[in-house]
Order: structure tokens, then sequence, then C-alpha cells
């Protein structure tokens, strides 16, 4: 077994050969915990199929919709899921092109979590849209059945964006497993060897291989990373674009795009604790990830206090306008429990992680990231069903909006069918990757330097 | 495991020598002495990309740098296909904008920059993995070469392989193998 120095993120020993094995045994038997977390989540999903067959059976009604708020759980949801995925790309491809050493033992996990957030957002514009047989209506294509595509409308710019970032993480996500499933394969035994050798493609590592792959890796980052600042920037623009007070900001596409990496290092936090207990990766999931990732969140946290800070200023600073009684309503209106989670959530909090304690402590670190993704699914609360609840142009409605046991049933079932998914994930393919770990080992040498 | 379409796709074994080594050095270094020798014809396993190996062996950048371009290209075109082709066939003026309005339309023509030129990057990939797959198939393969060993294949005939294996152990080889 070739022997290397300790990386510089590990207090032990590692060698190739360890982080092959280690991570290997990531997919055997996980314990009870790994099926009870499975259960809850197939639980959750099954609330939210049994809640979906009632809305379609008796129609969008059902989700406490009224006149103005016709955007309102879903939406948030649609817009929360997304903004979990961003930070997926910024990790795996925004810090490749960075070489930043630290992303190899997480970004996998933030990978898988990007396009398994994709997809249960995707699922969102579809149950909003309440007649799901129609969705193809969604797709624009050359003018048929009186349909007219506006492609100045950015609703439909979002619709190639989601495409885009879902399939593009795809690629991405496939491409990184390819040499670590034909690591694993050559382990496996069994069942499990059929099924990696077929996903594996044929995978050697020759020189030929990885000379094609680190360049296609290397072309897929680069066109990951505008994608990505363009994703959340196009959904951001879904409510700038409108003339809705508390939406047309011009600091929009900015504010969003740090807010989604924002909730998504946080759920990237949020999933590492748990796995990394779980499947007992302690040796190359070391602190100093946590704490690294807790400086992500800390300095989105900055980004979005910031925006946070300029939105209230500008409100009070334009005087008796629209804007101002929009952020009144959000500040001391009906909704205020909501408005003040968000801000107390996003806006306060993350100053904790400036004390190296906190960032270094796993506990409180879970205990934070899970605050911070209950603010920023707030944050859309309030930003989408809120302001449209105390739109000022319309004096004379007053919105009696409450989200029904319809929306919070499927709000349940869509984090149910995410956590599904990554857990099957994180049992049957290797979580954390295996060729990206060794590649910032240092190498086995002799003596004799090349 | 054995493939049972391998006997399909690939041509009977190239004869030759395989050796596997434990250390990095080594295995520049015996690259070296082959490129040194003239030799283009060997293969390398490693269980990681190493700029080391890479250098070593030298082969020009890797096509695939192409086919995202074109990709790129194509997907900007059909984003603006798309859009124009759409909006003058049929044409609502809305809010006094210019039916075909580029500005909007940029978004779309980025996104499909970026599907296109990710999709041909992949196949880039593929057929370039899958055209050296058909010479790969031929030579062996250990399954530590996806953990911590490093391995190059010399192809050469029977009557060479004596000294073929001598050369390798010199460089350090741990074990030697003819095909």
């Amino acid at each position: 077994m070739a022997q290397t120095t300790a990386p510089p993120t590990s207090g032990v020993r590692v060698t190739y050969d360890y982080v092959t094995r280690v991570i290997h045994r990531t997919l055997g038997d996980p314990g009870k915990g790994y099926f009870a977390l499975l259960g809850v989540a197939v639980g959750l999903l099954t609330i939210g199929i049994i809640c979906l067959l009632f809305l379609l059976r008796y129609g969008l009604g059902l989700a406490g919709y009224s006149h103005p708020v016709y955007w309102a759980v879903f939406i948030t949801c649609f817009v929360f899921w997304v903004g979990i995925a961003h930070s997926g790309t910024l990790i795996s491809a925004i810090l490749f092109l960075f070489r930043s050493a630290w992303r190899t033992a997480v970004y996998r996990v933030a990978e898988a979590m990007t396009v398994f957030a994709v997809m249960t957002a995707g699922l969102f514009p579809l149950i909003h849209i309440g007649r799901q047989w129609y969705f193809y209506w969604l797709v624009p294509y050359p003018n048929e059945r009186g349909l007219w595509p506006n492609f100045k409308s950015p609703l439909i710019w979002d619709e190639f964006a989601i495409g885009t970032y879902f399939t593009v993480s795809t690629c991405f996500l496939i491409m990184g497993l390819i040499p670590d499933i034909a690591a694993v394969r050559d382990l496996a035994t069994g069942w499990r060897k059929k099924l990696y050798a077929i996903t594996s493609l044929g995978w050697r590592g020759t020189n030929e291989q990885w000379r094609h792959y680190s360049r296609g890796y290397l072309y897929l980052a680069a066109l990951a990373t505008p994608l990505v600042l363009s994703v959340h920037s196009v959904v951001s623009w879904d409510f700038a674009m409108a003339q809705v007070p508390a939406w047309h900001e011009t600091i929009f596409a900015p504010y969003f795009v740090a807010g989604a990496i924002y909730s998504g290092v946080a759920m990237v936090i949020s999933l590492l604790i748990p796995i990394r207990r779980l499947f007992h990766l302690e040796e190359v999931v070391t602190i100093r990830h946590f704490e690294n990732l807790a400086k992500l969140c800390l300095l989105t946290g900055m980004i979005v206090g910031f925006a946070y800070t300029t939105e209230y200023f500008i409100a009070w600073y334009g005087g008796p306008t629209p804007e101002h009684k929009a952020f009144y309503y959000r500040a001391f209106g009906p909704f205020w429990w909501a408005g003040w989670t968000m801000n107390v959530c996003n806006w306060f909090l993350p100053w904790i992680l400036w004390f190296k304690k906190v960032r270094t402590n796993l506990t409180a670190l879970f205990v934070i990231s899970i605050f911070v993704n209950i603010g920023m699914w707030f944050e859309r609360f309030t930003l989408i069903a809120i302001h449209l609840a105390g739109e000022p142009f319309e004096p004379f409605v007053k919105a009696g909006y409450n989200p029904t046991w319809a929306d919070w049933g499927i709000m349940a079932g869509s984090f149910g069918w995410f956590f599904m998914w990554f857990l099957l994930f994180v049992k049957n393919f290797p979580a954390v990757s295996i060729s990206e770990v060794k590649e910032v080992l240092p190498p086995p040498v002799r003596g004799r330097h090349a | 495991m054995k493939n049972p379409l391998a006997a399909l796709f690939h041509g009977p074994m190239t004869p030759g020598v395989l050796g596997v080594f434990g250390h990095l050095d080594d295995t520049t270094r015996a690259v070296k002495d082959l490129k040194a020798d003239g030799r283009e014809d060997f293969t390398v396993f490693s269980p990681m990309p190493r700029h080391e190996l890479e250098d070593a062996i030298d082969r020009p950048p890797s096509s695939v740098r192409m086919y995202t371009l074109i990709g790129g290209i194509a997907g900007c075109s059909v984003g603006a296909w798309v859009t124009l082709y759409m909006s003058y066939d049929w044409p609502i003026q809305v809010g006094g904008k210019p039916i075909g309005s580029i500005p909007p339309y940029v978004v779309i023509m980025f996104e499909m920059t970026v599907l296109f030129g990710a999709l041909n990057t992949l196949l880039g990939v593929a057929l370039n993995a899958l055209r050296a797959a058909r010479r790969e198939g031929t030579i062996p393969y250990d399954p530590r070469f996806s953990n911590d060993k490093f391995g190059v294949f010399v192809p050469c005939r029977p009557d060479q392989a004596g000294t073929t294996e001598a050369f390798l152990k010199q460089h350090g080889a741990e074990e030697v193998r003819r095909a």
C-alpha cells in the first residue's frame, strides 16, 4: 500500500487506499439511523402526494389563494429550492476554477443536493399551474394551438434557465462520478459490481481518458460558473420586472444570488453533519471543511443583510411612496411574524459566525444552518405572498390570505421528495469524490523526484 | 467482471508488458525514458489525474475544447433563431416594444449557449473516450489502478517482452506481467 503523508486537513495519516476504503464503506450497511431518516422522508412524501391528489381533484381553491395573492407557498417553495441548488454549483464549479483544495471533500454532497433541489423546484411550477395535464403549454414552440410564447417575459427566461441549470448540473454530477464509480466497482461484489460496471462506462483511468476528462470537466465548470449567477438572477427578475412595490428593485439579481448561496451552503451544512456521522467520514470531512463552509455562510449572510438594510433604507429615504408602505406592511402588518423571522434568522443570526468557536462547533453550526434555512424560506414567503397581500395599489382589497393544509402538506412533501433522493444517492454512490480527494493528497514518491 | 460485450467491441489482446508502480516519481521517470526512446504507443494508468504524468506524456491538448466551442456557438444561434423566428412568425406588439427585441432575447441566447456547450462537451468526452476505449479494451487492466497504484503498459512483440520487463523493473515497477 502506498504511504503518503497526512493532508493538512486531517490529523491522521491518510493514504490513497485509506480514502478509497473509507468512501467505499459508505456504500455498506448504514445502520438504523439511516433507515429511520429515509422512513421520515418517504412519510413526508406520502403526505405531499395525498395533498396533491386532493388539489388535483378539487382545484387550486384548496391552496388558500385569495385576490391579489395568487403567488404564494408554491412559488415560495420553487424559489426556495432553486436557491438551495445554488451553492452546489458554487462549491463544485466556482471553487474548482479557483483551485480551492478544501472543496474536494464536500463538493459531491453539494452537487447531488443541487440536482435533487432543482428536481424538487421543478415540481412547483407544475403544481402551481393547476391543470398539470397541460404542462407542455409551458414549453415554447413555434406557434400552435393558439399559444403565443412571449420571449420578453422573465417567466419564459426562467424556464430556459432552470432547464439548462438542471441539465448542466446533472451532467456535471454524472461526469464527476465516473472515475469514483470505477474505484468502488473494483472493490464491490455481487449486484453492486454489476451496477457499477455499467455506470462507470468502462473507466480505467488511462492517460487518454484523463486527458479528455480533465478538459471536459474544466469546460463544464467554466460554463456552469456564469450559469449559476444567471439562473437566480433570472429567478429574481420574475419579481423585479413586475411593478409591485418591494419587487421592482434593481438590486434583486445580486441580492437573490447571494441569498441563494447563503441558503444552499446552510443546507450543505445541515446535510453533511448527519451524513458524516452516519457514514463515519470524520477523517475525510473535517472541522476545517465545516469552518470554511461557515465562512461562506458568513460572507453571503453579510451580503444578504446589506441587501435588507438597503431595501429598508431606500423605502424610508424615498418618503411616503408605495415602496414605503410596502416595507411598513412587511415590518408591522398582520404578517409581521414572517418578516421578523426572516430578519432574525438571516440578518442577525449569521453575525455569531464571526466567532471561530461557533464556526468549529458542529452542534452550533447545525442549529444555525437549520435556522438560516427557515429564515430563507420565510424571506421568499414574505417577499412573494406578504407583499402581494399588502399591495398598496389596491387599498380596497383586504387580502385574507392564509396558507392551508394543502399548502403545508405539499411543502412537507417537497422536503420528503428531496431527502428521499438524497439519502438514496449517498447510500448507493460515493458521497465524497475519491479521485479528487486523492488529488489533494501528497502523492506517494520514493524520493527521486521526476 | 468480464464484460460479455467486450468481444464485440474490442479486438484480440495487444501483446505487451504491464508494469505496476507504487510511486509517482518512478512512473514519471519510466514514461520520460519511454518518450526519450521515441515510444508513443504506451498507456499509463493512474487513480487520479496528475500534472507530473501529463507533462511527461506530453500529448497535444484534448480536442474536447472544439466540441465546447462549436456547441456554444450553435446554442447561441439556436437561441437567436428560436426567439426571433417565433416572434416574427406571430407578430404581436406589446407595450410599444419592438417585435424582435434583442436585449430580452440575450437571456435565452446565453442559456442556450451554456446548454449546448455543456451537452457538446459531454459528447466530446464520450466520443474521444469511446475511440480510446477501442484500443484500451485490448490491453490488460489491474483493479489497483483505481485505488493506489500506477500502471504503464508497453506494447511489444513476444520476443521483446524480456527487454521491456527489465526496463520496467529497472524503473521501479513492483510487478510486471506479460499480456
